[in-house]
């Protein structure tokens, strides 16, 4: 099933009776070429990219809730690429750039927008990091803009810009940020993978992982054994649990990110904005609501809610930012399970163990990665090597201390990050 | 979450500081090894339940204290001076 605009026009005239499922509903098979355990967006981009550039079609996605139930669909939706440091700067460029092709590619809309990401300083030392960052991202082939604070203020006349304690110096814009509907990115790629024969099995949980003479042979799930010499995993705050299961213990601590929707409201913020002096980043969604979100509760936890201090803060800042928020009411909050690594960046890496592949440690920035992440993991699983854009993502680099990717330069801990 | 100081009793999170996973308290000898450092550095269980994990009350009476809780459900069970689980174990 194809879409377009004809067959939208048609099925709305026709009681929209001609849709069918987006992807099957198999039964597991007794054994893949390949299982990725895992129905985010880390996995099923992987799927569809291990079928659609690799041409393995004789795999399997394993989910243990639903699809889009997971972190996919509980983040703020925010797509750029601006990081610093190499390593992670070539890779979300590839990001980016498979985004931009992402809804012909996937004949899927996924709403991505292009609005404009706006980094606001607040400092001369803060501009100048943000030259700095700003030349490092022309650099990679990217786009940023620095604008002063008459340049802001053109384009986000509502800021509090002579506010006491925080002023706006200026901002950094990144014009190819913004957003995408997030779930709309997890069916997307599954109802891909599915049409190039990729099983999506959910509700089935995997319960043990086989391994033989230091090699992958299979999984026990609640849905049966399955078998399989290679096995990607992408299961984010799950990461502990999952290698556990082969005997590993990761550089990983789960937290929890706590975001936050307000009541949907006419259109008021057209870019997506983070505030460079307290952690806050907003955008207002299509169907209006502003959409935000702060940091790390700081503490380790699997609840999928937070606590009422890092609500209270993230709230302070958003009104020192904008006070017009004030009158918003807020709908709903809610968290997600972030796999933190101690330098803050991801792991894109072979195990240990033979046949067994690693894709974790997304930390509180997965959602932009998705597709490069895929693409990226795709190649390591079907080829054996390194993809050119995803060289340092590697698991030996916390134990030799080289190649340490330290984006914000606090240190290379667990509770720092 | 309320966290319990040994010393002051049930108080606000935001009194305390998060260390992380209490195998802080189990350093080892300087001469270890790589793989026994990266254990003690990176490594981590990261359960999904019960774990034990080492804060400073800061804002409080600034003892260390080691906390046993629940990551799933936010329940704190107990708490215990850090220096009272080193001289147990000394």
């Amino acid at each position: 099933m194809r879409f377009s605009g004809l067959r939208i026009l048609k099925e709305g005239l026709t009681g929209n009776k001609g849709w069918s499922p987006h992807w099957r509903d198999p039964e597991p098979k007794a054994e893949y070429d390949a299982i990725v355990i895992g129905g985010g967006g880390h996995g099923l981009s992987t799927a569809y990219y291990l079928a659609k550039n690799h041409g393995m079609t004789n795999i399997a996605v394993l989910e243990k809730g639903y699809i889009g139930g997971g972190n996919v669909g509980r983040n703020t939706t925010i797509v750029r690429a601006n990081y610093f440091l190499n390593g992670n700067s070539e890779f979300y460029s590839h990001s980016l750039k498979l985004w931009e092709g992402l809804e012909e590619d996937l004949n899927y809309n996924v709403m991505h927008s292009q609005r404009g990401l706006i980094n606001l300083f607040h400092s001369d030392g803060q501009r100048d990091a943000f030259v700095r960052r700003g030349n490092a991202m022309v650099n990679q082939g990217d786009d940023a803009v620095l604008l002063d604070t008459a340049g802001v203020r053109k384009i986000l006349p509502y800021l509090d810009f002579d506010n006491t304690r925080f002023p706006i110096y200026g901002g950094l814009l990144h014009p190819r940020g913004g957003t995408a509907r997030h779930d709309a990115v997890a069916w997307g790629f599954a109802r891909g993978a599915d049409m190039r024969g990729v099983d999506i099995i959910q509700n089935c949980e995997v319960t043990g992982i086989d391994i033989e003479n230091g090699a992958v042979t299979g999984v026990q799930t609640t849905r049966g054994a399955i078998k399989s010499k290679k096995i990607g995993l992408t299961v984010a705050g799950r990461s502990g649990q999952l290698a556990a299961m082969a005997g590993m213990r990761l550089p990983i601590e789960s937290h929890v990110l706590q975001a936050f929707v307000t009541e949907g409201l006419k259109p008021v913020i057209d870019h997506v904005i983070s505030f460079g002096m307290g952690h806050f980043y907003i955008s207002q969604s299509d169907k209006g609501g502003l959409v935000f979100g702060g940091d790390l509760d700081f503490y380790a936890s699997y609840a999928s809610r937070g606590n009422l201090p890092m609500k209270e803060h993230v709230m302070e800042a958003g009104m020192t930012l904008m006070p017009m928020i004030g009158e918003a009411k807020v709908l709903r909050s809610w968290g997600g399970i972030m796999d933190m690594t101690p330098d803050g960046s991801p792991i894109i890496d072979k195990s240990p163990v033979e046949g067994l592949y690693l894709n974790c440690g997304w930390c509180y920035g997965g959602f932009k990665a998705v597709p490069g992440s895929g693409s990226v993991f795709s190649h390591l699983m079907a080829t054996g090597r390194h993809h050119s854009e995803a060289t340092g993502f590697r698991l030996d680099r916390f134990r030799t201390g080289v190649g340490i990717i330290d984006e914000e330069g606090t240190g290379s801990q667990h509770n720092l990050h | 979450m309320r966290l319990i100081c040994p010393v002051c009793g049930e108080r606000d999170r935001r009194e305390f500081y998060y260390m992380g996973d209490a195998v802080a308290l189990q350093r080892p000898e300087p001469d270890a090894g790589a793989a026994e450092w990266d254990d003690y550095v990176h490594l981590r269980e990261n359960p999904a339940g019960v774990t034990r994990d080492l804060w400073q009350h800061e804002a409080g009476c600034a003892a260390w204290i080691v906390v046993r809780r629940n990551t799933v459900t936010h329940e704190v069970l107990e708490s215990v001076l850090a220096t009272d689980l080193k001289g147990a174990s000394a």
